[in-house]
């Protein structure tokens, strides 16, 4: 039995009849088709699909969809602005190769900007623990942590 | 995956409402980061989900005469509140600690407190506050300490038709000094092999040890307070020898297992370790008071 609901999702209103069982990592990518988010253990491990709701980290594989009714979501999709400029934040992942498969990338981007909205200037201690819950398999972090302090500066 | 109902009452009411409704059937949330896990490896299989999310009634810090939690509060929330990092830091510090950014920004200290794992992060300094847990239900309201909450691994001491709806801790005496520490094998996202929790209230004057607290986690079917080991530092000036008697004690009140976690003698051996580190370090805050 579908149910209506209503929420903001990269800076667009957005109305969408959902099944109440399905997460939004789900509905993102399959009825979305904003394959952006990834899934990487679908147990809130990994942090592949993190999205920011209200600003905040969470994992969307453990977000029930009916939760995001009147929330305001921010996928991967939703960095780049409207003319297609990079964030700071892709920018500098680029520029510091922190990118090698890029399964990890959307998830860990977001929640380098969960971070550096709420603390602009934060220390490496702060940026590692920022990301904890974004497991790379492939770059061993170091890059990924040089991006972040680069483009907290920038920011 | 099973297509199971979702439900968003708006009030208590209307959750004990649905509660006695589905029965069995249901299962309540809040942030389902444990629930959701639970169901997709088939250990669970509910009909319909409570979701307590959108009762704002239960989502509050407040703070005259006790500290009161509400069940809906975030382990996020809980890391950043002023009040708890000022008053109870050994809270602040566990909820910290638990799993990652991602996880604490919806899972909350009731849900910690309800799966009832034997390694709740929050339980040993909830433990060492001595808390009390407000439970709810169409029936009508109880209290139980902390301690009765827990009554095996995975298992609350709720009735089937109850809500845990807030937790009580009475303020320490002043001067009182604490540590939490948590053992596991990665810095982050782990659950505790052990984890402990120290609250020792000194004399301002004679330096005596009047009041000591010890908890422990993941060595016993439930988190445990180490009686015996507080004993042993109760009355006295804290020396070498009496640290590491306690530390004796609190190996021997434990009960651990072998998983895929650790040993049961490694887990009992670091035991005794976490506590004299954690009386040690308590020891070195209150000379700086």
């Amino acid at each position: 039995m579908k149910q209506t609901i209503y929420f903001k999702l990269n800076g667009d209103p957005i109305q969408i009849d959902v099944e109440p069982h399905l997460t939004l990592l789900h509905v993102l990518r399959e009825e979305l088709e904003l394959t952006g988010t990834k899934e990487g253990c679908g147990m809130g491990e990994c942090g592949a699909c993190t999205v920011l709701v209200n600003g905040k980290a969470v994992n969307a594989c453990l977000f029930p969809i009916l939760e995001a009714e009147g929330t305001s979501i921010t996928t991967i999709e939703g960095l780049a602005d409207v003319a297609g400029n990079l964030h700071p934040l892709q920018r500098a992942f680029i520029e510091h190769g922190a990118v090698q498969c890029g399964f990890c990338t959307p998830g860990m981007i977001l929640s380098a900007k969960a971070l550096i909205d709420e603390n602009p200037n934060p220390t490496e201690e702060e940026i590692r623990k920022a990301i904890s819950g974004n497991l790379c398999r492939c770059t061993g972090y170091i890059q990924i942590i040089q991006a972040i302090k680069e483009a907290s500066k920038n920011s | 995956m099973k297509k199971y109902n979702y439900l968003k009452p708006q009030t208590l009411e209307e959750a004990l409402s649905f509660l006695s409704q589905y029965g069995d059937r249901a299962k309540l949330i809040a942030g389902a980061t444990d629930a959701l896990v639970m169901t997709r490896q088939k250990k669970i299989s509910p009909d319909v989900f409570i979701s307590l999310r959108c009762v704002p009634a239960l989502d509050y810090i407040e703070s005259n005469g006790m500290l009161k939690i509400g069940a809906l509060v975030t382990h996020r929330t809980i890391e950043e509140s002023k009040t708890i990092r000022k008053s109870f830091p050994l809270l602040a510090e566990a909820s910290g600690v638990l799993g990652s950014v991602q996880i604490r920004n919806v899972a909350t200290i009731g849900g910690n407190l309800c799966t009832a794992s034997p390694s709740a992060e929050t339980a040993p300094p909830l433990l060492v506050y001595e808390a009390e847990v407000r439970l709810v239900s169409q029936r009508g309201e109880r209290r139980l300490p902390i301690e009765s909450f827990f009554l095996g691994p995975g298992e609350n001491a709720l009735d089937r038709d109850e809500i845990l709806r807030e937790i009580l801790l009475p303020f320490p005496p002043p001067h009182s000094v604490g540590t939490y520490l948590k053992l596991g094998r990665r810095k982050s996202m782990d659950l505790a092999v052990v984890n402990v929790a120290v609250l020792l209230s000194f004399n301002l004057d004679t330096g005596i040890c009047e009041r000591a607290r010890i908890a422990l986690g993941a060595v016993a079917p439930t988190p445990i307070r180490a009686k015996g080991a507080e004993r042993v530092l109760e009355g006295k000036s804290l020396d070498e020898s009496i640290i590491r008697k306690a530390g004796e004690h609190a190996r021997e009140e434990c009960t651990p297992i072998t998983d895929i976690r650790g040993s049961a003698d490694y887990r009992r051996e670091m035991v005794g370790v976490l506590v004299e580190k954690g009386i040690r370090h308590s020891m070195k805050v209150f000379k700086k008071i």
